[in-house]
């Protein structure tokens, strides 16, 4: 491979590399589809079928699956892979620093789906009934675009603390002087830093809720809304009583939607403090003992912790999905 | 919800009040409820949320020494603007250079085959799920649209295992698409497939009674149709990969060689004090690619996800 700072030989090389990829990929499936087209009458069907799902369901059996169910038997394995039983969900529940994580993961699956669909419901009344919507709309919901690490860096200028006495340079910090305060550490204070992480998620997160209230309350009948409106319904009435029910769906998808992203965060706590300060989450946890310190049993027992938390909602979902196929 | 209600819903969307008899009405009530509280309300809270990119966005076109000793507002007082950040991270080469020119690079080279090899993958399957009948289809089905809903984290110790014991192809270009093909599959199936399955069905049967073989409704029938489906959630998808650190930093070896974007922002960021005055223009580097697509394909993008997370 091109040697570190040989930008245009490491260039042509990777273009190539991604040629090479997208034509093998396209003669690969190409190749299996004719074969199938060309195949004799008899058994066509199931080979055609077989065609179109193998591929997939193969990819998802091993990688997916099959890994799934070894990272559970990884998670009762010490680091030579001997089986331990519950050696390391006992370790996991005794160090101080794994019951900040796992307390730290409650907080935030407690606090940013419920604030960010608060605030993203809001927003979507608000500009729902002023001008300039689309562009108002943009500018919420551009965060989803950011890559976590780039939301990460944009927060940590806003964060960031210089001693009282010289210039702030952070505009959080700039503010708290202006109005005669004194610059905190907004990174490195436990247990509020946490908090100052979990809004960098909300920021995020909120545009997408936005677009997806806004979208459904679009979809409440205007017809229910003078009918409320005749009826005497003063603004918040009719938010509570007419609005609310008409979306009740969209506000149950957003919020399992944002507490699973909540779940897996692992890129916030990793840019921003490394889950230094207490800061910690199981998802960066679970990276930590992994890959940086190869304890693969411990890390493997941290992922089924957060597998179990995702639970419920996987089932939630499961059924609420067999509801709908049932009456299609 | 279904993509003809998802459709309805992208319509609402846009500009209310400039079509037929519905949207007038709708105009009437919008206009009623216009309140000068709402709006004030949605404008500050658009302010707050613009402020913190407005920042990095300014920042990242400051003088280094500006960048360290003072805050980005005092441009106003004080205006200074250089693009040398942006030639320093992009084209300097040294062992303690940001050499983000490279990893850009090997972003683009991950993110376009990790786009699309999972997309023509699922949309073979979401076909065969919606049209092809055959047992256990739907037991099948609701098993990926539950995969959907694992953690990666699960699945990261034993496919890197797999990569480089079995295939030894860890720390590659292929490994880092496969990963990303696997995790991104089971979103494509089933949001694709909520599409394919409203496809009318005359349309599908008139073609199989002419003799039209399943791989020929596919590709003359089911690509054209799905074709904006395909776009928007393409988009998800691309998105979702440029913008991904963790599968990068477990699969891709973390080398200037295969290495994207993202981990080397969050390298950077390790060395938060040292790298002050690069990060903004980093940053921005790797927020233009992602801004672009979204401001440019924003409704494609909006449609993508309201057809997958509106299944009310």
């Amino acid at each position: 491979m091109a040697a570190r700072g040989d930008f245009w030989g490491g260039l042509w090389e990777k273009f190539g590399i991604l040629i090479i990829g997208l034509a093998a990929f396209a003669a690969v499936i190409g190749l299996i589809l004719f074969l199938v087209d060309k195949a004799p009458k008899r058994g066509r069907d199931v080979l055609q079928l077989v065609a179109f799902v193998a591929p997939a369901l193969i990819l998802l059996g091993v990688g997916l699956i099959y890994p799934a169910v070894r990272t559970a038997y990884l998670a009762f394995t010490n680091r030579t892979g001997e089986f331990i039983g519950l050696d390391n969900f006992v370790w996991m529940f005794t160090q101080p620093q794994i019951i900040t994580t796992l307390i730290n993961t409650l907080v935030w699956v407690a606090l940013v789906p419920t604030l960010s669909t608060a605030i993203g419901l809001a927003y979507a009344v608000f500009i729902d009934r002023s001008r300039g919507e689309k562009v108002l709309k943009a500018l919420v919901f551009m965060p989803m675009a950011i890559s976590f690490v780039g939301a990460g860096i944009i927060w940590r200028f806003v964060y960031e603390y210089r001693a009282e006495g010289f210039e702030q340079i952070g505009i959080l910090n700039q503010i708290i002087v202006w109005v005669g305060g004194e610059p905190q550490q907004f990174l490195i204070n436990s247990p509020w830093n946490t908090l100052f992480l979990i809004i960098v998620m909300i920021w995020i997160q909120t545009g997408f809720a936005m677009v997806l209230l806004s979208a459904a309350i679009k979809g409440v009948p205007t017809e229910i809304i003078e009918a409320s409106r005749l009826d005497g319904a003063n603004g918040w009435q009719q938010f509570v009583n007419v609005t609310i029910p008409g979306i009740r769906p969209t506000l149950v998808v957003v919020v399992t939607t944002i507490s699973i992203a909540t779940l897996k965060v692992f890129d916030i706590v990793r840019t921003m403090t490394g889950g230094n300060y207490d800061t910690s989450v199981i998802a960066n946890e679970m990276y930590t003992q992994a890959f940086n310190r190869g304890e693969y049993g411990q890390g493997s027992a941290l992922a089924l912790v957060l597998f179990i938390m995702v639970l419920p909602i996987v089932i939630y979902n499961v059924r609420v999905m067999r509801k709908q196929r049932e009456i299609r | 919800m279904s993509y003809a209600n998802a459709e309805a819903v992208a319509e609402l969307d846009e500009p209310i009040g400039q079509k037929g008899q519905p949207q007038s009405k709708a105009s009437r009530v919008k206009q009623r409820l216009t309140s000068r509280w709402a709006t004030a309300a949605a404008i500050v809270i658009a302010f707050i949320w613009t402020i913190p990119t407005f920042g990095l966005f300014v920042s990242s076109f400051r003088p280094a020494d500006d960048i360290r000793s003072s805050g980005w507002w005092t441009i106003f007082t004080n205006p200074a603007f250089t693009l040398e950040n942006y030639g320093d991270v992009l084209f300097t080469s040294g062992a303690s250079s940001a050499n983000l020119g490279s990893y850009f690079i090997n972003s683009l080279v991950v993110a376009i085959p990790a786009t699309l090899f999972p997309i023509a993958l699922a949309t073979m399957a979401a076909y065969a799920f919606a049209w092809i009948k055959f047992k256990g289809s739907a037991a099948i089905f609701v098993l990926i649209f539950a995969l959907q809903i694992v953690p990666l984290q699960m699945a990261l110790i034993p496919l890197l295992q797999i990569f480089s014991q079995v295939l030894g192809i860890s720390g590659s270009f292929p490994a880092v698409w496969i990963a990303h093909t696997i995790f991104g599959l089971p979103l494509c199936i089933f949001l694709l497939h909520n599409f394919i399955a409203e496809i009318p069905s005359e349309v599908i049967e008139a073609a199989k009674m002419d003799g039209a073989s399943n791989t020929q409704v596919f590709f003359r029938i089911i690509i054209p149709l799905a074709t904006p489906a395909i776009a928007s959630i393409a988009i998800f998808q691309f998105l979702w990969v440029w913008n991904d650190l963790l599968v990068a930093l477990v699969f891709s070896g973390g080398t200037v060689d295969v290495a994207p974007l993202t981990q080397r922002l969050a390298e950077l960021v390790g060395n938060f004090g040292r790298n002050q005055e690069r990060l903004p223009a980093a940053a921005f580097i790797s927020l233009i690619i992602p801004l672009i697509v979204f401001f440019g394909l924003q409704r494609y993008f909006v449609r993508g996800l309201l057809a997958g997370s509106t299944k009310g």
